[in-house]
């Protein structure tokens, strides 16, 4: 608790330049992430990040020790021969993209540590601070590394910001923006220089290996929570901020912990919940949404059944007749039995189970769209009378009152359906 | 540069793994499934080092188990992100390996003190000491290297799975609908692949290293396709390719002394970087003003 209470109150100076640091890269790298995310380049991010291994050796080598602008230099140029070289391969070869992309991210990290291990080997004390580039260490981030990471997370956010148009334009219809006088190539390479950069800056605090998921995560688990690219950024920004910050604080707390694992596992936690419980799109929703619909579809059903028992003469059913009618599915009609009379649309006279006034309205309604529907295919899309009924099963339920209106204005207000049962009107005489 | 015994047993090695991969990698290839390879390889991890701790030991049936698993887990949860989560492929393949592959760090880290298994050692593997860490048997009979025999029993695996399946394998890999038809269980297969795949990682992963296995699996058959599109031909080229990058990996880390898989992933990138440039489609002004391929059809 103490330290909780040291961390997060900023006593410490340089605690409070780390968490500015890991904000500002979490802003950064979600708006790119969140852009790439959209334009189906995902994994481009991945190998990207595999492939500024051997530009950061390259840079230690030239600068003779762990100097980060040669380093955050020498990462941006092997991230951008990468991207140069996938796009590249896939112009020119009949390689799959995957391919490419997995051929490239273990080549060049393949190759990064050859240079490693090489270092490692030569005996220079400094290269052990190498190794924090592979899982970061957001904690060892000193001052000037800072000024340089942030100041470059700062670009991205900037020219991002900017330039926001024209990015919607390259992610959601670049043919379009062709035709209108954007020069789409260069907006494209100027993407991809962002792309990289945003790699370049995360080294540090999340390391080579992981910095492909605040690329990834943030931008698909704020998917889930809305479908405007504005709220999308800033909750994709958001996400990624909080699981920087409680990255950096479980790694200040024990001291031997990396920060990208820890980061990682916060925004993959955000991502799942978005996954299970965002409105509309999360999974349990969905599971409510479709149990609730087809609780419905069964209570129209069963309204559709008692309604024709009233068409032929019958006061209403039993419930073992009830039962009968949908063999095996014992639980689910009793439940709609008891709701159905929940909603008033049905009473129970001993053993036989009716329709209430209100209940006989509901199942014309049902009954009549099932008829007016069954109609339409038959007279309009020339389906034969004997293959309409299981189209019409499905759409009774989902036909809304204006294309009800149409359909009978379109069909001209008709009394019968192609098998001559009568369509139920409210001034119908088995009310 | 010499040969001894000892160089001949890690070239040896080398290209068994580098043969076994390369095998799985094409049938990978072929279904589209590069990055689930790249996936599954950091994914399994965590199992290596739950079986490790486990066990108490790296070398236990434990570890084979938990990165089996790990390996199926992260083939399931690329599918249920995608299925039932409905995230885009690329995006959900993304979240799965590193999440998991997060979560073995962190484990390694957490059980720094119990289990002998350090960050490098999963990352590069050290192909270099397998010739000191001898298979002995309790009456003392030295058989050799521990993790040739490993490579070898391996490579008997996969070479047997895919003899043995190798229809399936051909008919799931370019038409899944077709083979659903004929009844052949196709998400089975996959399964399977997908399982020897993890047994492949773990195998490997102490010579070659988690993420050295990707490279393996992928650019060997990348490079063959390049060649050859006939799947006979492609798994030949394969397998002469481990061969090759075995020998000069070898002695090319040894020259400059460095880390040997990383040297076999890198001439494996250079073969594939002069594979690429001979069969990319070449520049206009190559062909000069010579006449065009391809004559102007008149209707």
């Amino acid at each position: 608790m103490e330290d909780f209470v040291y961390f997060f109150t900023f006593q410490d100076p340089s605690i409070a330049w780390v968490v500015l640091g890991i904000t500002l890269l979490g802003v950064g790298s979600a708006y790119v992430g969140t852009f790439s995310f959209l334009d189906k380049k995902a994994l481009l991010g991945d190998a990207i990040s595999h492939a500024v291994l051997p530009g950061i050796c390259m840079g230690f080598v030239l600068a003779g020790e762990k100097n980060p602008v040669y380093i955050v230099t020498g990462a941006f140029l092997s991230g951008a021969l990468a991207t140069f070289m996938s796009s590249w391969l896939k112009r020119n070869t009949k390689l799959s993209e995957d391919t490419i992309i997995a051929t490239i991210l273990s080549v060049f990290f393949g190759f990064g540590i050859v240079l490693l291990t090489a270092l490692q080997k030569s005996g220079n004390p400094e290269v052990a601070g190498l190794n924090s580039f592979i899982f970061g260490n957001a904690i060892g981030i000193s001052e000037s590394d800072l000024l340089l990471y942030g100041g470059l997370a700062m670009v991205i956010i900037l020219v991002l910001t900017l330039a926001l148009k024209e990015f919607r334009l390259m992610v959601f219809d670049p043919e379009f923006g062709q035709a209108i006088g954007f020069p789409m190539k260069a907006i494209t390479f100027l993407f991809n220089v962002l792309m990289i950069l945003a790699v370049v800056i995360g080294i540090q605090a999340i390391g080579v290996v992981l910095m492909a998921a605040l690329l990834i995560t943030p931008g698909a688990a704020a998917r889930f929570w809305t479908d405007r690219l504005n709220p999308l950024l800033i909750l994709a920004a958001m996400f990624s901020v909080v699981s920087g910050i409680l990255g950096t604080y479980v790694s200040f707390v024990i001291p031997q912990m990396p920060t990208g694992p820890w980061v990682v596992v916060f925004l993959s936690a955000f991502a799942l919940i978005s996954f299970l419980v965002s409105p509309k799109s999360g999974i349990v929703f969905r599971f409510f949404a479709r149990k609730r619909y087809l609780e419905k579809t069964h209570r129209e059903h069963l309204l559709k059944a008692l309604y024709k028992a009233k068409e032929s003469k019958k006061p209403g059913l039993t419930i073992e007749e009830i039962y009968g009618l949908y063999p095996f599915h014992k639980r689910e009609t009793l439940q709609s039995i008891s709701s159905l009379q929940k909603l008033g649309f049905t009473t129970k006279d001993q053993p036989i189970i009716k329709l209430t006034s209100k209940g006989i309205s509901e199942a014309m309604r049902v009954v009549r769209l099932h008829r007016l529907w069954e109609l339409y295919l038959n007279e309009s899309m020339n389906i034969a009378p004997d293959h309409v009924h299981d189209s019409a099963e499905q759409l009774e339920h989902l036909i809304t009152p204006e294309l009800e209106a149409l359909l009978e204005q379109r069909l001209n207000y008709p009394s019968v359906d192609p098998h001559q049962e009568t369509i139920p009107r409210e001034n119908n005489e088995l009310r | 540069m010499s040969f001894d015994s000892n160089a001949f047993l890690i070239i040896f090695t080398g290209a068994l793994i580098a043969i076994s991969c390369g095998f799985l990698g094409v049938f990978m290839m072929l279904r589209k499934m590069s990055m689930t390879g790249d996936a599954i390889s950091h994914a399994v991890l965590p199992g290596i080092v739950i079986g490790y701790f486990v066990s108490g030991s790296q070398r236990s049936l434990e570890v084979i188990i938990g990165a089996g698993l790990l390996g199926i887990l992260a083939t399931l949860m690329i599918d249920w992100l995608r299925k039932k989560a409905r995230v885009q492929l690329d995006a959900s393949i993304g979240i799965t390996f590193t999440l998991l592959f997060a979560i073995g760090i962190i484990l390694v880290n957490i059980l720094a003190y119990k289990v002998d298994l350090d960050q490098e050692c999963v990352l590069y593997g050290e192909i270099a000491y397998l010739p000191i860490d001898s298979w002995i048997t309790q009456s003392g009979l030295n058989l050799g290297p521990r993790i040739t025999w490993l490579a070898g029993l391996n490579f008997v695996f996969v070479s047997g799975f895919i003899y043995l399946l190798f229809k399936e394998l051909v008919l799931t890999s370019f038409d899944e609908n077709f083979s659903a038809v004929m009844g052949l269980p196709s998400k089975g297969i996959n399964l399977a692949l997908m399982s020897i795949v993890s047994y492949t990682t773990v195998s490997s992963f102490e010579s070659v290293g988690a993420i050295l296995v990707v490279a393996l699996l992928v650019v060997p058959p990348a490079t063959a396709f390049l060649w050859t599109k006939r799947l006979i031909p492609l798994l030949r080229l394969t397998a002469i390719m481990g061969v090759l990058i075995a020998l000069f990996g070898y002695y090319l880390a040894y020259w400059i002394d460095s880390s040997i898989a990383g040297m076999m992933v890198t001439v494996a990138g250079f073969f594939f970087l002069v594979s690429a440039f001979i069969h990319s489609k070449k520049p206009s002004w190559l062909s000069g003003t010579s006449a065009s391929t391809q004559p102007l059809e008149l209707e």
